[in-house]
């Protein structure tokens, strides 16, 4: 890949809880280049929203991007930039779309009005101007009518609705990078779909970078060509879309991957992955997956493993890679917790 | 549903549960006066039974009205009109007293684990409630009835002394169905009971209600947006639109031949888990209208991609009719139907129905 549009090293992102430090993202590097797409997938708690608002800088305390963290992003370094450069950033270069269009609205303003916020802060466009330009965006995200709907507020329009203004927000600077932040959850199937479709289409013709943030490997598998993994704050695999989905290597994405139902493929019972994710005060010293895993052994209990290249621009941070027969010998996991399968 | 649908429903000799012309309606209120000026038809007109022993899963997406219609089942919300049958009894008619027994035999399990328990009661004292409610146990016997429940749906004893807060939602969710199974119910309704877990929680939890089932021998009304959730655990499915049965038919079927132009669209909007797969996309347009003012006619006609689709489809009430054995379907433009060219074409229709089924777009 020439050289990447997003870079980032060894990002920690780490919580001064009560309870002891919360390591939500810890040691977490991986590029984006310019004009690709990029899904993190993962579990609740894996650290893929923290990375996610620790790019934008949206981290508040007690959270704090620690020293030593490096994200690049054309030529800076956004973990140690000072607020009014990072503010000049954000929304401009890079956008965020969020889960839940109602409150990343403000209700008491027009759509209109805050999609055209964004370029008279970003562009210093006058009312007039900004408001075209945020009616010409809103018609990109194929809002019917957008002259009138801009002069609506958000209660006033559906989910569907709302979640394309936020993309006309994201979209209007034309960023290099935009974050979408499990854009879809929110929406019902066939809405779903459709904000795909927008996304996907707007992404090739525009050439942003999208880094997709999501839950569903259905919506990582169509929308993305590139996966990472995340499990207990860090990357535990990474590959194109069609290595991962050929070829999962890590034992969390291979569980994860059967314990989904397909269409069409029905099974008597579905697999699952026992017991849960461990906190992140406490993570465990060697391989964090490893109670839960069905091929651990001693080695995997001692050392943390590395993240290991395991051909065709694949990486999983699993000793198999060094011991790939024990993948012929699965066991009950050690996990013996409450909500635990009978498995 | 006419009457031929109605008998041409699963084997068993009488269902557990019958429900014929249910209609739930919401006022909308305006005014000082709070005159009634409109009312949203959450549920429009529903008959479906349910067999002893069987899942029936529902689909549909947000609005569409299947939660109103597992509540309005169990009377947590009064039905405007219809007929509920349980074990061939009257619920509407029921008082107080008597509805309060019956729930002992129909349970709910919800979908929000958070709110759905009270945050200052125990574990153990939120499962106890039921057991001291219906008298079924006091004292030491609740003790041991809570321990087995809590060790039935997989969590420890020990739990019965802590909160709410200290689970996790997987934990959650298993704490609500173990307090569902403290009665010893029939019927539960599963009101979307994985959608807000991880997917590998919500594995957890799907195993633990099929193994539930088949050692209480429970009957389920699983509610769910996921539709790979319903195919995996529902014998039959019906799926709703805009307050009404637009499609009900085996689980099998449903997802090999759907009929509805609705439940094609839907499946086919699912993403699918392997890059390699190439579906043909049906992309609906636009967004369910209001249940407040439904379409006239086919209530899903503004959206419909059906070949033959015509002026007809926008007068007409299709009726939810037999297309293959077992299987219903609310379209009068999918052959056979019993609303006759001749009907249709005085409604306005141009094109004849013709069985359409788009399989590239529903199948990966």
């Amino acid at each position: 890949m020439p050289s990447p549009l997003l870079s980032i090293r060894d990002l920690r992102t780490w919580f001064y809880t009560e309870g002891g430090i919360a390591k939500a993202v810890d040691g977490v590097s991986f590029d984006v280049g310019a004009g690709e797409t990029v899904g993190i997938v993962g579990e609740s708690g894996c650290g893929k929203s923290v990375t996610a608002l620790s790019i934008l800088r949206l981290i508040q305390p007690p959270g704090r991007i620690e020293s030593g963290s490096v994200i690049e992003f054309e030529g800076k370094n956004l973990a140690t930039l000072d607020d009014d450069e990072m503010r000049r950033i954000r929304g401009n270069r890079i956008s965020m779309i969020f889960q839940e269009p109602m409150s990343a609205l403000n209700p008491v303003f027009t759509v209109g009005d805050q999609v055209a916020e964004v370029a008279r802060i970003h562009a210093g466009l006058g009312r007039r101007k900004a408001w075209d330009l945020a009616v010409e965006t809103l018609a990109l995200t194929g809002i019917p009518a957008p002259d009138e709907r801009a002069k609506q507020y958000p209660h006033q329009l559906s989910g569907g609705m709302r979640q394309r203004v936020l993309i006309a927000m994201a979209l209007i600077m034309k960023p290099a990078l935009v974050i979408a932040d499990e854009p879809t959850t929110a929406l019902d199937v066939t809405i779903q779909a459709q904000i795909l479709d927008l996304l996907v289409n707007l992404q090739k013709e525009f050439g942003t970078s999208i880094l997709m943030i999501t839950h569903d490997l259905g919506v990582v598998a169509e929308t993305t060509s590139r996966v990472i993994v995340m499990y207990a704050g860090e990357i535990v695999e990474q590959a194109s879309v069609t290595e991962l989905f050929a070829r999962p290597h890590h034992p969390y994405t291979e569980g994860l991957m059967h314990s989904m139902p397909h269409i069409g493929h029905d099974q008597e019972r579905l697999n699952v992955i026992p017991g849960t994710v461990p906190a992140p005060t406490n993570w465990p010293t060697g391989c964090r997956f490893a109670d839960r895993c069905p091929y651990s052994w001693d080695l995997t209990l001692r050392d943390h493993p590395p993240l290991y290249d395991v051909g065709a621009g694949h990486i999983s941070r699993c000793h198999l890679a060094k011991e790939p027969e024990r993948r012929n010998q699965p066991h009950p996991p050690l996990v013996v917790e409450e909500g635990v399968d009978a498995a | 549903m006419t009457t031929a649908a109605v008998r041409a429903q699963p084997a068993a000799n009488s269902p557990l549960l019958s429900v014929r012309n249910l209609k739930k309606e919401f006022p909308i209120k305006k005014g000082v006066f709070s005159r009634q000026v409109g009312a949203v038809k959450a549920v429009n007109d529903v008959s479906f039974d349910v067999a002893h022993g069987e899942t029936l899963g529902v689909v549909g997406e947000s609005g569409c009205g299947k939660t109103t219609t597992g509540r309005t089942i169990l009377r947590l919300l009064e039905p405007t009109s219809g007929e509920i049958r349980f074990e061939g009894r009257d619920l509407r008619a029921m008082g107080t007293s008597e509805l309060r027994a019956i729930r002992r035999e129909m349970q709910i399990i919800f979908q929000d684990p958070v709110s759905s328990l009270n945050p200052r009661m125990t574990v153990g004292a939120i499962i106890r409630e039921g057991l001291t409610i219906h008298k079924l146990a006091e004292g030491s016997a609740a003790d041991a009835r809570v321990s087995q429940l809590l060790r039935e749906v997989g969590l420890r004893p020990e739990y019965a002394n802590r909160y709410p807060h200290e689970f996790s939602g997987g934990q959650r969710q298993r704490i609500g169905i173990a307090r569902a199974l403290s009665v010893e119910p029939k019927f539960i309704v599963c009101d979307e009971p994985v959608s807000a877990l991880d997917v590998s929680v919500q594995a957890q939890v799907i195993n633990l209600l099929e193994d539930l089932q088949r050692d209480h021998n429970l009957t389920y009304m699983f509610i769910a947006h996921d539709l790979s959730v319903v195919e995996h655990i529902a014998d039959r499915v019906a799926v709703m639109y805009l307050g009404k049965i637009v499609e009900l038919a085996s689980a099998d079927d449903l997802y090999r031949e759907p009929l509805m132009p609705y439940t094609q669209a839907l499946l086919s909007a699912v993403p699918v888990a392997d890059p390699k797969a190439r579906k043909q996309r049906i992309l609906l347009s636009g967004d369910v209208p209001s249940p407040a003012n439904p379409p006239s006619g086919c209530v899903f006609h503004p959206r419909c991609h059906h070949p033959a689709k015509d002026a007809a489809c926008t007068k007409i009430v299709p009726p939810l009719e037999e297309k293959e054995p077992g299987h219903f379907v609310h379209c009068i433009k999918q052959t056979p139907t019993t609303v006759s060219w001749e009907q249709q074409k005085a409604a306005g229709g141009v094109h004849p129905p013709e069985r359409y089924l788009p399989l590239a777009a529903v199948h990966a």
